[in-house]
């Protein structure tokens, strides 16, 4: 379609016009600029929600939303055309097979040999025998092999050596979704660990002796304890409401030595509604600071990304503080108790904390212990009712602790913001389904790519220059303040007005720092050379000189590598009163304003990947400034030119 | 800058105060004065002898109203900030609209707006800017200040920021001495005091979380010259004006906190790493989730800043290649 309108969310008269592409994957803008030529690629996965907005003069408005939280405004002349895009886009958007899914035609151009070593790159068994497993106390089971006890396990889990078949499968039986109480985190220090299940069917007076002696096998793999949490993760009422329904919780009574606890967050629901409204006031025009923290007190998102946090730092302190074993579990068990799980994990063991840790902790908590990808993030077309953005909250919890600990952690916050954007994307087979069983059902491995291949081969992007493993942040236990620690909770803009260039800073600090450091490096690699040729000559003295001059120069050549200075930004629209400027007239100002707007948008921000070419990643954002270290693809126009960009007028 | 004209109630005109602005716009050329209080407030100054520039008088002079708050109410906000931040009562689902009621946010955020907006008559309609409120020495300083952080590099290095402090606040006449007098804690509640200068470094702290690498200080400088202003072992943030300060002897008598930031030993201390010169204007973005709470300054004694501390030593350790 010709002729559309791609428009600025902050300003709606910076418009961009260009022609719409509908493919079968994606949909794609491209502008009318000839020198440009901007393109902006959304995969129909992205898709959230479509809107037709009232038509106007100007055309039909029809409003994009994306699960990752970009929101396109796109205004189509006719309306007959607005209506075919419309109903196309909610077909595309809703697919119904998974063979319509992206990933099944994504090719990355990689051989047969390459697909295979990128799946392995995640190895469960070499996780938990890196934890210690098995040992004395813990051992691996095959009871599940064909998911015949459960079908949303794994084929291997972890369990207590005391734990015989017979227990497991008696157990299994008396919870929700037969997920029994499986290993999750062993903390070979003390043999503390974290187990996690769903809840028990126990109503208000039922017992299973094998679910009982189940605990009792967790309780006795840790011989420094005397006695297990058990941790639920749902405010009380709800876990109360339950035992109507013939399910429930652990009553002290009936199992021996346990101290149980609830720890309320909410369901599913409760955080879709609390996301929705936290969109709403991302969403509003020109917001007060008053409108901006009601609206975000309102929708409650930070409340529920402290529970859930607070919840990870209680199993945490158990476990690394007491010593005592934790078991986990909320309704049924692959929520809440995922989210809580790998937060604990995460303060407990620096592993998690490097990139390669921290997507074998997705793998285990979140992938192998049957979260519900499709129902959650919507891969498929279904019950919009099973649409929570869970994953998204526990991947906030790890931002707002990267932003307590800027040392700890081996990746930043665009490996974090990525993989957010891949689980929606379905351009990687991995966050596919809802349980292992289902994914081998449909031989994902062998007909779609790995996520974590393709970040690990781009892992220079996904590195924090602040992390030093020798540092003594992320050795061991984090420990993150408690009361009051209300304000260390922010609102992640990154993430959630993750389009919006104007709100963030220009200068990508990460991308400089990272950038001095290999420099730093290449130098101190010149300088071992140099060194080693010194030893060797005898003209010693000239060639050290050379170098020292060097090192002192460096500060000023990264200077202009990372050429901050000419990035040139635009001043927002400071008055609300738009006749402060009547000197100008629109006419004169708003062409020239979009162009060079966009100009300086488009060598920044896009993806050089990004020509026409479908077969490499779209649309994936890239925020931040790039600056390799030998110059980049940041842009160099004329500062002078910004006279041109006023966006005050009447 | 400069203080409200008095005008009166009956309009009264002033020949040279017309022509001294007639010298600041050419001939055609116009100008723009920002006046710091809300149209209402302003009109109301007229009963008791001041008011605003009319149109008639002054036609070269277009006139901007953008209320910005100061004194008792300005003081409260700051007060109330301070008590909810040390509220350890407060549960999340309450903090933020708490975090609202002081009103404090809203506050830098209508300070950056004016500044913003000051700096784009100049930088974007070349026109020159006239700012003053009431008495010109609270709200009109704030205004004209940040306006030359943003548009002017050699404000954003340390000595210039210094040159600037003395310039704009210091030589202007805020009456530091009445301002900051007892500070937030105080039971006290002077009728002068207001935290106009905290406000003024509030913002320039948010220019240094969006703009890490234009600004040759960091966070460190801010709050040092937070605690001067309000006591002090040197005598540049001493009484209300410079009349005051011959009077009281202030040169010959103390020591100048420039001299001592100056020393080599100390200026790094105060240095950002990341410093690097832009020579361009720095355009903040003051939508809401721009502007943060300045956590280094209302939590200072309350957060656990070990781990922040040590990020800044590891950038340090980084840019300086160890």
């Amino acid at each position: 379609v010709e002729n559309v309108r791609l428009l600025d969310r902050l300003s709606s008269r910076k418009a961009a016009l260009g022609t719409l592409y509908l493919t079968a994957t994606h949909v794609i803008f491209v502008e009318n600029v000839s020198e440009t030529r901007k393109e902006t690629w959304v995969l129909h996965s992205q898709i959230s929600s479509i809107e037709k907005q009232a038509t106007t003069a100007t055309g039909c408005p029809l409003l994009i939303r994306c699960k990752n939280f970009q929101v396109i405004q796109l205004v189509i002349p006719q309306e007959r055309d607005c209506h075919d895009v419309y109903i196309s886009l909610i077909r595309l958007a809703r697919p119904v097979k998974y063979e319509e899914l992206y990933c099944f035609s994504f090719n990355p151009k990689l051989d047969k040999e390459e697909r295979e070593q990128g799946w392995k790159l995640v190895d469960l068994n070499e996780e938990y025998n890196r934890m210690g497993i098995p040992n004395n106390y813990w051992q691996i089971s095959d009871v599940n092999r064909d998911y015949g006890i459960c079908d949303s396990y794994p084929t291997e889990v972890y369990v207590p050596k005391s734990a015989t078949a017979h227990i497991i499968v008696g157990s299994s039986k008396f919870r929700s979704r037969r997920r029994f109480p499986a290993l999750s985190y062993y903390c070979k220090d003390n043999n503390a660990s974290i187990c996690r299940s769903s809840q028990p069917l126990s109503g208000f007076s039922a017992r299973c002796l094998e679910d009982e002696q189940m605990l009792q096998a967790i309780r006795k793999a840790n011989p420094g304890s005397d006695f297990i949490y058990v941790v639920d993760t749902r405010p009380k009422l709800n876990a109360m409401a339950n035992r109507a329904a013939g399910k429930g919780y652990e009553n002290e009574d009936n199992y021996s030595n346990i101290k149980f606890q609830f720890i309320g967050i909410e369901n599913i629901h409760v955080m879709r509604n609390s996301l929705q409204k936290m969109l709403e006031v991302c969403e509003l025009k020109s917001p007060s600071m008053s409108d901006f923290l009601w609206g975000l007190e309102n929708s409650g998102w930070l409340k529920h990304i402290k529970a859930i946090m607070d919840a990870g730092i209680f199993i945490a302190k158990a476990v690394a503080e007491e010593g005592v074993s934790v078991l986990v579990h909320c309704s049924d068990g692959w929520d809440r108790t995922a989210q809580v799980c790998s937060v604990a994990s995460l303060l407990l063991d620096p592993y998690y904390r490097t990139m390669k840790g921290f997507m074998v902790l997705i793998e285990k908590d979140w992938v192998s212990f049957g979260h519900k990808f499709n129902h959650r993030y919507g891969n498929l077309d279904g019950d919009p009712k099973e649409i929570s953005p869970v994953i998204d909250q526990f991947i906030e919890c790890v931002w707002q602790l990267m932003e307590q600990f800027p040392c700890a952690f081996e990746f930043n916050e665009r490996f974090l913001i990525h993989i957010q954007h891949h689980i929606y994307s379905c351009q990687f087979g991995n966050f596919l389904c809802n349980s292992q069983k289902e994914r081998q059902e449909l031989k994902i491995q062998e007909r779609t790519y790995s996520l974590w291949a393709h970040l690990w081969k781009n892992r220079a992007d996904y590195l924090n220059p602040l992390y030093r493993s020798d540092h003594s942040q992320t050795q061991g236990t984090l420990h993150p303040q408690m009361a009051p620690c209300n304000f260390l909770y922010k609102f992640w803009s990154g993430m959630y007005n993750r389009f919006e260039k104007g709100l963030h800073p220009r200068q990508s600090v990460t991308d400089y720092l990272m950038a001095v450091k290999e420099e730093t490096q290449q130098l101190e690699e010149e300088l071992e050379v140099l060194g080693e040729r010194l030893a060797n000559l005898q003209k010693s003295q000239l060639n050290y000189n050379k170098v020292k001059s060097k090192q002192q120069d460096r500060s000023k050549q990264l200077g202009l590598s990372t050429s901050n200075n000419s990035l040139a930004n635009t001043p927002q629209e400071y008055s609300n009163d738009l006749k402060s400027f009547p000197s100008r007239s629109p006419s004169q100002g708003d062409e020239e304003d979009s162009a060079l707007i966009l100009t300086q948008d488009n060598l920044k921000s896009s993806d050089p990947d990004l020509s026409a070419n479908s077969d490499q990643e779209s649309g994936v954002e890239d925020l931040s400034c790039r600056s390799p270290s030998g110059g980049g693809c940041l842009p160099s126009e004329d500062s002078g030119k910004d006279s041109d960009e006023a966006v005050f007028l009447a | 800058r400069s203080s409200q004209p008095l005008t009166g109630p009956n309009r009264k005109r002033c020949r040279e105060d017309e022509t001294l602005l007639g010298t600041v716009v050419d001939e055609g050329e116009r100008g723009f004065i920002i006046d710091t209080r809300s149209a209402q407030a302003a009109k109301q100054a007229r009963m008791t002898g001041g008011g605003t520039e009319p149109k008639s008088s002054y036609p070269q002079w277009r006139r901007l109203h953008r209320p910005l708050e100061r004194g008792r109410p300005l003081q409260e906000s700051f007060i109330k900030l301070v008590e909810a931040c040390n509220d350890t009562s407060i549960n999340m689902d309450r903090w933020l609209s708490r975090l609202e009621s002081c009103r404090w946010l809203s506050h830098v955020k209508a300070a950056l707006s004016t500044a913003c907006l000051a700096a784009q008559c100049m930088d974007r309609e070349e026109a020159s800017v006239l700012v003053h409120g009431a008495e010109g020495t609270d709200t009109t300083l704030l205004v004209t200040a940040l306006a030359q952080v943003i548009l002017d590099p050699s404000c954003r290095t340390l000595a210039g920021f210094q040159g600037l402090l003395e310039r704009e606040w210091i030589e202007a006449g805020h009456p530091f001495h009445l301002r900051c007098a007892h500070s937030a804690y105080s039971h006290a509640r002077l009728k002068q005091e207001a935290p106009l200068f905290l406000l003024f470094l509030d913002c320039v702290w948010q220019l240094s979380r969006q703009f890490p690498f234009s600004l040759e200080f960091g966070e460190r400088l801010l709050l040092t010259l937070f605690d001067n202003a309000y006591a002090s072992t040197y005598g540049t943030f001493l009484c209300n004006n410079e009349k005051e300060r011959c009077l009281c002897k202030v040169k010959e008598s103390t020591h100048s906190l420039w001299a001592w930031l100056n020393q080599p030993g100390e200026k790094k201390k105060y240095l950002n790493p990341l410093y690097s010169h832009n020579a361009l204007v720095i355009w903040p973005s003051v939508e809401p989730q721009s502007i943060q709470l300045w956590q280094g300054l209302f939590f200072r004694w309350i957060r656990a800043s070990q781990y922040l501390d040590e990020a800044w030593a590891e950038i340090q350790r980084l840019v300086e290649g160890s």
